[in-house]
């Protein structure tokens, strides 16, 4: 399929792996971000973290939405569906992820609530204008991406004047969290997070352009490059973090031109700004309270939101106790450091949400990466005869 | 969740919608986050929504950048 087989050719892979390999200098490390867990999808399903020499380490940052969704905001969904009947939409990826008293929006929905997954939030519309009668919540999650579609359906319920429609917004903001991870006193006071540089967000950038990331090379002083989805495209702009960081420059490159420009998607900025504005702060989870880091819908959308409509108030939860999702989000540990990883926690039960969505760095190493990691042991070429 | 896939738009309908192809899969998304889609066009779908045009000559440079060859290789070669 055109833009995207050619951007996995092998051979032009291992020709990236060999100028990485021939410019990192083995004298230093490059500690790099990908904040994107379409990036960590990336890596761990082409084996790319194989490629790369001793000195290149990628880490995994807080960018997968279900991840880094709390505990407390799926209660909010769950309460919707069971005790208010409304019907609840949303992404497949949200429907399996922990809540409290051990529910999820799935177990939710065995127990009687109409909770409904849906690909398009337009889906959630639809749903709505065939039913009239009930309450229809969309309960919408992500990044930059998701929300310019989001901010279109709550325009066109107003246009419908579709009373009984409200959405339950958890959109989150990009720079808000890399502002935090590098605020962060493993990254600032500890020096336990040695950070080097970022693999930039490739479709939040589509929307934001390349411009918002300007100031993390000026003020911190780390590169990022903004980078596709596809395998050389990760390869290539590691390729050029290894440069920046060698000429101790930190600038703001671009390697994902054909979707991204500096401005980004004025349009789509333009309807988000119509009918979102900023929260004074936000819970999620690894990070905790994050000043200025999602938006909520605007008084003159009032109607169509859910928290104003049924006067909800999140709660703080706690996550299990021998989950260490929150240290792996904010790139302290790896998914093999928890104790529960592959044994208690499998994507077909995950405890934290790492574990949930294909792009959390648990699901993802379970997936590609786990196998590594096992010890090899060759049996004696008898017992192997005898067991044939 | 950012999962977003190229698909090139094949028929216009109307003013913000579209039927767009992938591997002979035909489904109708929504422009209204883009301007100047023509037929032809390779655009950038998320969750039922085009998000930006993907620009065909940006792509050729990318692709000749993986193609340079590494670092020293020409030296060691001569």
């Amino acid at each position: 399929m055109k833009y995207i087989d050619e951007f996995r050719d092998g051979a032009l892979a291992r020709n990236l792996a060999a100028s990485i390999a021939a410019e990192a200098s083995p004298a230093r490390g490059y500690n790099l971000m990908e904040f994107c867990g379409g990036h960590t999808h990336a890596i761990s399903r082409y084996g790319i973290g194989d490629l790369l020499p001793a000195p290149v380490r990628m880490i995994h940052g807080p960018g997968c939405p279900v991840c880094v969704l709390p505990i407390g905001r799926i209660d909010l969904a769950i309460g919707l569906a069971l005790e208010q009947h409304a019907i609840l939409c949303t992404y497949g990826d949200c429907l399996r992820v922990p809540a409290s008293n051990n529910l999820s929006l799935l177990k939710a929905k065995a127990r009687g609530g109409d909770v409904r997954m849906i690909y398009s939030p337009a889906d959630a519309l639809k749903i709505a204008l065939a039913n009239p009668d009930r309450e229809v919540v969309f309960f919408a999650i992500g990044f930059e991406t998701t929300t310019p579609p989001t901010a279109l359906v709550v325009m066109e319920a107003a246009r419908l004047n579709l009373a009984h429609f409200s959405v339950l917004c958890n959109h989150v903001l990009t720079p808000a969290a890399i502002t935090n991870i590098l605020e962060s006193p493993e990254v600032r006071q500890l020096g336990t997070l040695p950070l080097d540089g970022f693999i930039g967000p490739a479709h939040v950038s589509t929307i934001i352009g390349s411009q918002p990331y300007e100031f993390f090379a000026e003020e911190y002083r780390k590169p990022v490059v903004i980078a596709g989805f596809e395998p050389l495209d990760v390869m290539q702009a590691i390729l050029m973090l290894v440069r920046q960081i060698n000429d101790g420059r930190a600038e703001v490159e671009n390697e994902f031109t054909r979707a991204v420009t500096r401005e980004g998607n004025l349009k789509a900025q333009a309807l988000v700004s119509e009918v979102f504005e900023l929260r004074r702060s936000f819970e999620w989870r690894g990070l905790g309270q994050v000043p200025y880091s999602a938006l909520r819908i605007r008084e003159g959308f009032a109607t169509f939101d859910a928290e104003r409509r049924f006067r909800l108030e999140t709660r703080s939860v706690a996550d299990n106790k021998a989950c260490e999702c929150g240290a792996i989000l904010r790139g302290v540990k790896h998914p093999r450091d928890c104790k529960v990883f592959g044994t208690v926690c499998t994507p077909e039960n995950p405890i934290g949400s790492c574990m949930v969505s294909s792009e959390g760095a648990c699901a993802a190493h379970y997936s590609y990466g786990r196998f590594k990691d096992a010890a090899i042991v060759a049996e004696p070429a008898a017992a192997a005869s005898a067991n044939l | 969740m950012c999962l977003a896939i190229p698909v090139q738009v094949i028929e216009l309908l109307g003013e913000s919608t579209a039927i767009v192809d992938l591997d002979g899969i035909r489904k109708e998304i929504s422009l209204a986050l883009v301007d100047d889609v023509q037929v032809g066009d390779y655009v950038i779908l998320h969750v039922g929504y085009a998000l930006s045009k993907l620009d065909p000559a940006e792509a050729a440079r990318t692709l000749a950048l993986f193609a340079a060859l590494p670092a020293g290789h020409a030296a060691q070669v001569s």
